[in-house]
């Protein structure tokens, strides 16, 4: 499903005294399939872009189509449960959210509250559990009885088993052990491979946005700054780190390798192995 | 070697109703002045630890002793007024209706004259650089905001020990790097000792000491150079080893040696330098 934001601006409390501008300006398609980071500091805008993606928010001027529904500022919009179901957010710690008496019921609620059948959605709670690394015996647990990282995932299957087809993750991994990180981030990449979800993920992880994101849209001030693929990104990372953000340590560290023995290598690095491979390269290539 | 401010002997804790131990033969000690990190997986014991250490439950055996003041329900609040906490979520400790009654309400409890408390409130929330949002409204501000204005609620009661559980968790880099120097410049200029509760490694291999949990047990302690020497044991317990440490393996799997386990991309860097103009 294609999104598109087009000349949105979002104000909030607007005509009030307290009228404050979040976001102008903003343009931004994302084709079906895209993978998506969306980074920029506190108070760029990241969240009230993630709000529109599906009407949470509704422009205080310009127009968001999300598929084939298009919500346009000032008017009344009805019926927004089909883009809710169709646009899944994971929120930052989802896990604040579970409520129900177990698990099972939890993931359930979502899907039965947009018409799904209980038992289809039981069926469902029983995938997506499964999905998120966990088993099904814990289907009838109480949802606090598990462990923060368990309670993670469980919010996690409850956004699944809706079967969106647009994943918004707004810092999924906050507060998890490294290996837990890497675990959802994985898990997301394969979930975004298999269902051909679009994925926008809300990151401050520079490592993240570029090992998982096809393209990254800067936000600063309200406004895209700019938004391009990881290597286009972190080209100019001299930009990035101006605005106060930060670049993956793996630039970080050939900017300052380059710095310091006057060099400059043909491309940017993303990950470990290409800068060891060009660092080496470097230091062995004078002895030869 | 600097006193030992909290002493912790023996300790054995486990939550109502579970089996498992949170907690079991945890013994260490803290020392004035030092910045030490507790990293661990999730669920490996470290935010219940923070929680025995401010009284928020007690040990169900063995000690603990802040200051010479041996922790129990007697003595808590007395502690208490030792020992500031800085929780994950900002959201969880905004109880104020503004900024500055938020920053106010710890040293309102506390019975600080109103004079001094204009002064702090301003004085700490200069510190986290949130001194232009005073009369602001917590839903006006963001996860990041609310969480330096917690900082600055914990910096006005002046406490001799800062824990931070996680509490740069959800900052963005610039202002997680704004939290911890500010604790940095606390710890320096005031002695304030400083608890870190994290998984940030690039944080933790600039602490003085590290502690590493494992399912409830200490399971190392040492020096961040010590710490992350153990690469692949630390990656086994579920936690990561910092990027210039992965780095220096990788050269040395490609035949360039570096002498020692450096920790920052600078010493790094410097070394690659160094050697190279050697050669």
């Amino acid at each position: 499903m294609d999104i598109l934001l087009k000349d949105v601006e979002y104000r909030y409390q607007a005509n009030t005294p307290f009228e404050r501008l979040a976001i102008t300006d903003v343009t931004i398609d994302i084709p079906a399939g895209t993978y998506m980071a969306l980074i920029g500091h506190t108070g760029s805008g990241k969240s009230t872009v993630l709000q529109h993606l599906n009407a949470l928010l509704k422009p205080t001027s310009g127009t968001v189509k999300i598929g084939d529904r298009e919500i346009i500022a000032n008017r009344k919009e009805k019926n927004l449960k089909s883009i809710r179901q169709k646009v899944g957010i994971v929120f930052q710690f989802p896990e604040h959210q579970l409520f129900e008496e177990t698990v099972e019921k939890d993931i359930c609620f979502g899907p039965m509250n947009f018409g799904v059948s209980e038992a289809v959605s039981k069926e469902r709670a029983k995938a997506c559990i499964q999905q998120v690394g966990l088993t099904e015996d814990i289907l009838q647990k109480s949802p606090f009885e598990l462990s923060g990282g368990q309670m993670r995932r469980v919010a996690i299957a409850g956004v699944l088993a809706m079967e969106p087809s647009v994943l918004v993750l707004d810092e999924p991994t906050a507060g998890l052990d490294p290996r837990g990180r890497k675990e959802i981030m994985d898990m997301f990449y394969n979930l975004h491979k298999e269902r051909n979800l679009s994925t926008v993920l809300v990151t401050h992880s520079m490592e993240d946005a570029s090992q998982y994101a096809d393209q990254i849209l800067v936000m600063h001030r309200g406004q895209v700054l700019k938004r391009g693929t990881a290597e286009e990104i972190f080209s100019e990372p001299k930009d990035l780190i101006e605005l106060g953000l930060d670049v993956p340590e793996v630039v970080r560290f050939q900017l300052k390798f380059e710095n310091t023995f006057q060099t400059k290598f043909k491309k940017i690095c993303l990950t470990t192995e290409q800068i060891t491979d060009e660092v080496a390269a470097f230091l062995k290539g004078r002895d030869s | 070697m600097n006193k030992a401010l909290v002493s912790i002997n023996n300790v054995k804790y486990k939550y109502p109703g579970q089996e498992v131990y949170a907690l079991s033969n945890i013994s260490f000690d803290i020392f004035e002045g030092e910045w030490l990190a507790i990293v661990g997986h999730n669920g490996s014991g470290k935010s219940t630890l923070a929680k025995l250490l401010n009284g928020l439950q007690f040990p169900e055996e063995g000690t603990i002793f802040v200051d010479d003041l041996k922790l129990n329900e007697d003595t808590v609040w007395d502690v208490r007024k030792k020992i500031g906490m800085v929780f994950q979520n900002p959201d969880n400790q905004f109880v104020g209706t503004t900024v500055k009654d938020d920053v106010a309400f710890g040293l309102e409890n506390h019975g600080i004259p109103r004079e001094t408390m204009v002064e702090r409130v301003e004085d700490s929330l200069k510190k986290v650089k949130m001194e232009s949002f005073l009369d602001q409204e917590p839903h006006h501000l963001s996860g990041g905001q609310k969480q330096r204005v917690a900082i600055a609620g914990i910096l006005a009661l002046r406490p001799d020990i800062i824990i931070l559980d996680e509490a740069t968790s959800m900052l963005d880099p610039r202002g997680r790097e704004e939290v911890l120097e500010t604790v940095r410049k606390l710890k320096n200029e005031a002695r304030i000792t400083v608890i870190s509760i994290t998984h940030d490694l690039e944080e933790a291999a600039k602490a003085d000491r590290i502690i590493v949990m494992n399912k409830g047990e200490l399971f190392r302690e040492g020096i961040p150079e010590e710490i992350f020497q153990m690469e692949e044991e630390l990656i086994k317990l579920g936690l990561d080893i910092p990027f210039p440490v992965k780095m220096n393996k990788q050269l040395r799997q490609r035949g360039i040696q570096v002498s020692k386990h450096y920790l920052t991309e600078e010493e790094l860097v410097a070394e690659l330098w160094t050697s190279y103009l050697k050669t």
